[in-house]
This record gives structure tokens, C-alpha cells and sequence, in this order.
């Protein structure tokens, strides 16, 4: 049982600033979340009256979904910002909307940005709970959190995992939130992926880097591929993709170094074929669909937890 | 400060209600127990004991988590918010008659919040209140079926129901 009640924060911005204790709070309040999801009515009048805004500056469709999903079972009610293009000049824009937000007096807001650094900005200038939906390469704090409760739905436990995650590690905001939440809970965590995508300085995040998929696999008990982000690439990173997937695309054969009821995971959306081969994505492995499931249960923990007041008022 | 129960006693008062219950709906087949967290849920466990010994018969028991139906949540915006615990009800309640147990009945606002709870699972029967102590002072239109026992008490003071289960031993404790 959790140690504490309530975080400290009444943002979430990113894994970084959360304490072992508050990331129990949040899995613990998750747990109760997800039976909610169970019952003939699934939706419990908590945040009636309180106004949630989804900012999405960036493409999103299961993040802003279980996002909405989460906020609906709450009794929230929600409004959708999505902004397509991300070529104008972003703090400007992102300061401008802000303002807007903030004369309609929302009470959170959840926002996805381009830019490392875009939530908290926003929590400079808005009254309103600020939750990081994922900024530019920095965090993806609720992903994080899901892909632990998964874990340890799966697993039992946290501490001690052999956790691998594999694949494009200079683009993944996902990584970077894991990374700091595993260490955090006991975890040993291998970052793994080509040589020129490994960004510098994972090794202070308490990971073992490696350019050897076999190492990074041997005895996981979870394997975490990631997302060869296109988008983001605006240099010559790889030669092509079907070398990429020879050399770094998770098929079962591969996954026979990993732990014999090793669990694999994907934050989504899946590139078969390039990260991920098919018979792993569909095979008795994969826990990726319990992922997008219990998305929604840590979304709604988050959302509970930043409605109330601080800790120490 | 005044023990106004003791274990002896607390056992007393189940037993007997154990037995109303029995009497009082004799002949209904599907009845259940719900009790509400914290210590609703053991005393909720023992009536089913109790009546198992009575009746000889086994009566489901599920527990009941009324945190997100507060009507008090959200109300300030200073105070952190209440730890969300399990609900866990393994059965339907379609069509079956609830008891609802809690310990303390005082204002009657979980009470409130425990039947728009339970509606959310399914359409009961009926549903009946149990509980083990009705301290009075009650702000909402809500009565008790089944009494442990009453004690009047002002509002400055605090009922305190201890559980073996929880809190280690049996007592009920008038503080202030």
C-alpha cells in the first residue's frame, strides 16, 4: 500500500519530478481505475462540472483518445484542441493559445507539443492543472506509468525486472520517461538501438546502452520496442529500413534469448515489419493490447489525483 | 475515552442481526451482502458467517468503494484527494436483494453516495441498510433497517468502530 496520499504536484510534467512513492499512488489509484471499466456503466460523476482541455499540437490517436476516454468516465467535461501543422514558430503560438486557454478557465489541461520543454511553459502561464501528453523528445509521463502498470500486472512486481528497450532511442520521449520510472522502482534497464540513433547521455539516466540487440535481450523479462520515428528524422540516419529490421526488428526467433514468459511491449502505433515482426506483435507475448487498455485506468489515476489540492496546503 | 462496545457485545449485536435478517426475508432466495470500505467489508464478512450458521446458507459478499462518489470531493480546492480504493462485487446485482453495511451511520452522505454506487453495477431488488452503530444527526432523508446499536452522541464527538481485522481488536469507542 502507498505510503503517501496525494503528490506533491498539481502538474504532471514528467517522470523526472515524481517520487517512488507517488508513482505507487498513482498505480495503486489505477488499479481501482480499471474496474470501473468492468462495470455495465462505466463512468463515476468525480469531475462533474470540471473542464478539461485536450491541446494536441501533435498527430495523436490512442493518446488523445484514452485521454477523452479517461476524462468521459470521470464525468469531466472535455474539449478538443487539435492543431495540424507544427512548422510555425512554436513558442509563440503555444504562449498565444495559453492565453486563450486561460479565459475559459479550464480547470486541466493536457497537452501534446512538438517542442521539449512545451509543458512546462504551459504550467508557467496557466492557472489550470497542466499534464503532459508527450513534448517533442523530453517525456510521455502517463505512457510511463501505463507501461508500468502493465509490467507489473504482468509481472508482479517492478523491482528487479530485466526490462530491454529497443529500437529508436534519440527520438523517444517514451524512452526517456521509462528509463527514469524503472531505475526509480528497482528496475535494470538495457537501451539498445543503431549506433547513430543513441542520444547522448542515457548512461545518467541509470540505463546500460548497448548497440547489441542479443545482449540487451538476453534474460529480459520484458522487451519494449520503439517506434522507428520517421517523422522526427531529418538526417541520414539509416541506411534502409528492411536493414534496420535485420538487424533490430523483434521476430520470435530473436525472442528466444529473452526469459521463456518474457512479456513484449510497443507504445504504439507499430511499424511491422520494421521494428516488429508480425508473428511477435500478434503472438502469446505481446501485452500490447492490455497496454492501450489500461491507458486509460493510469490516465484517469492522473487526472483523480491532479483535481485535488496539494499535499502540503 | 468511553467504550460503548466491547467485543462481547459487538458479537451480541451481529448475531441478533444476523437473525433479523434471516426472519425479515425468509423465503428470498437471492440475497447479498455489500460492504462499504473500510470497515463495512468485515462486518459484512461476519453476517455471512453468522447466517451461514443460522440458515445454513452461503450468501455472496462483495466491497463497496464509495471514494468517487463523494459530495464532498472537489468541493475545495485546498485539501488532497481521498485514496481511491477496489470496488469488488463478483456477482450481479441484478435482481437481488443488497445489504448494505457500514459501521457508523451518522450523516447519511456515504450512505447517499453507496446507493448511486450501487445503481451503477445494476438494478437490485431492493436494498437494505445494516449497520452497527446509528449515531444520529442525519442531513439526508436515510434510515437503517437493521441496528446494532443506538447511541446518541453530540456532533463534536467521534464515533471510533474498531475491527479485529483491521484495527487489531473489537471495541466502540466514543471520543471527545
Amino acid at each position: 500500500m502507498s505510503a503517501i496520499t496525494a503528490l506533491r504536484s498539481r502538474n504532471l510534467l514528467g517522470i523526472a519530478d515524481l517520487t517512488p512513492d507517488e508513482i505507487e499512488l498513482v498505480l495503486e489509484t489505477a488499479l481501482a481505475m480499471k474496474e470501473i471499466g468492468t462495470r455495465p456503466i462505466k463512468k463515476v460523476p468525480t469531475l462533474r462540472g470540471r473542464t478539461v482541455v485536450n491541446l494536441f499540437f501533435e498527430a495523436s490517436t490512442r493518446t488523445r483518445i484514452s485521454f477523452e476516454l479517461a476524462e468521459k468516465r470521470l464525468s469531466a467535461d472535455t474539449l478538443g484542441i487539435t492543431t495540424a501543422g507544427s512548422s510555425v514558430v512554436k513558442g509563440e503560438t503555444l504562449a498565444d493559445t495559453a492565453r486563450t486557454l486561460e479565459a475559459m478557465a479550464p480547470d486541466m489541461i493536457v497537452v501534446r507539443h512538438a517542442a521539449s520543454g512545451a509543458a512546462q511553459m504551459l504550467a508557467r502561464v496557466c492557472r489550470a492543472s497542466i499534464i503532459n501528453a508527450g513534448d517533442g523528445t523530453h517525456e510521455h509521463p502517463t505512457q510511463a506509468l501505463l507501461d508500468a502498470f502493465t509490467m507489473r500486472e504482468a509481472k508482479g512486481r517492478l523491482a528487479g525486472l530485466r526490462v530491454a528497450i529497443i529500437g529508436d532511442l534519440q527520438h523517444s520521449r517514451v524512452l526517456r520517461s521509462n528509463a527514469q520510472l524503472l531505475t526509480k522502482m528497482g528496475a535494470e534497464v538495457r537501451a539498445c538501438g543503431p549506433a547513430t540513433l543513441l542520444p547522448l547521455g542515457l548512461d545518467r539516466l541509470g540505463v546500460h546502452v548497448t548497440s547489441s540487440m542479443d545482449a540487451a535481450l538476453e534474460g529480459a523479462d520484458v522487451v519494449m520496442m520503439l517506434r522507428l520515428q520517421h517523422e522526427r528524422m531529418h538526417g541520414l540516419y539509416l541506411p534502409s529500413v528492411r536493414e534496420y529490421f535485420v538487424q533490430f526488428g523483434l521476430t520470435p526467433q530473436r525472442l528466444e534469448r529473452a526469459a521463456p514468459d518474457a512479456i513484449v511491449m510497443h507504445p504504439g502505433p507499430m511499424n511491422r515489419g520494421v521494428e516488429i515482426d508480425s508473428a511477435v506483435a500478434d503472438g502469446p507475448w505481446s501485452v500490447i493490447l492490455d497496454q492501450v487498455a489500461n491507458g486509460v485506468a493510469v490516465r484517469m489515476a492522473v487526472l483523480y489525483l491532479l483535481a485535488g489540492g496539494d499535499a502540503e496546503a | 475515552m468511553a467504550i460503548v462496545m466491547d467485543a462481547d457485545r459487538i458479537s451480541r449485536s451481529l448475531t441478533r442481526i444476523a437473525h433479523e435478517i434471516h426472519e425479515r426475508n425468509r423465503g428470498v432466495g437471492d440475497l447479498a451482502f455489500v460492504g462499504i470500505r473500510a470497515r463495512g467489508v468485515p462486518i459484512a464478512a461476519r453476517l455471512a458467517a453468522d447466517l451461514r450458521q443460522i440458515a445454513g446458507v452461503d450468501v455472496p459478499t462483495g466491497a463497496l468503494d464509495i471514494t468517487l462518489y463523494r459530495d464532498d470531493l472537489m468541493r475545495t480546492s485546498v485539501a488532497p484527494q481521498p485514496v481511491v480504493r477496489r470496488t469488488e462485487i463478483p456477482f450481479s446485482i441484478d435482481g437481488r436483494h443488497i445489504l448494505l453495511v457500514d459501521d457508523v451511520l451518522y450523516t447519511g452522505r456515504t450512505i447517499r453516495a453507496a446507493l448511486d454506487a450501487l445503481i451503477d453495477y445494476g438494478r437490485p431488488n431492493a436494498i437494505q441498510l445494516v449497520v452497527l452503530v446509528d449515531r444520529g444527526h442525519r442531513e439526508l432523508p436515510i434510515r437503517a433497517d437493521y441496528v446494532g446499536r443506538n447511541i446518541p452522541t453530540s456532533r463534536q464527538q467521534s464515533v471510533q468502530v474498531r475491527l479485529l481485522e483491521i484495527d487489531g481488536r473489537d471495541e466502540v469507542e466514543v471520543e471527545g
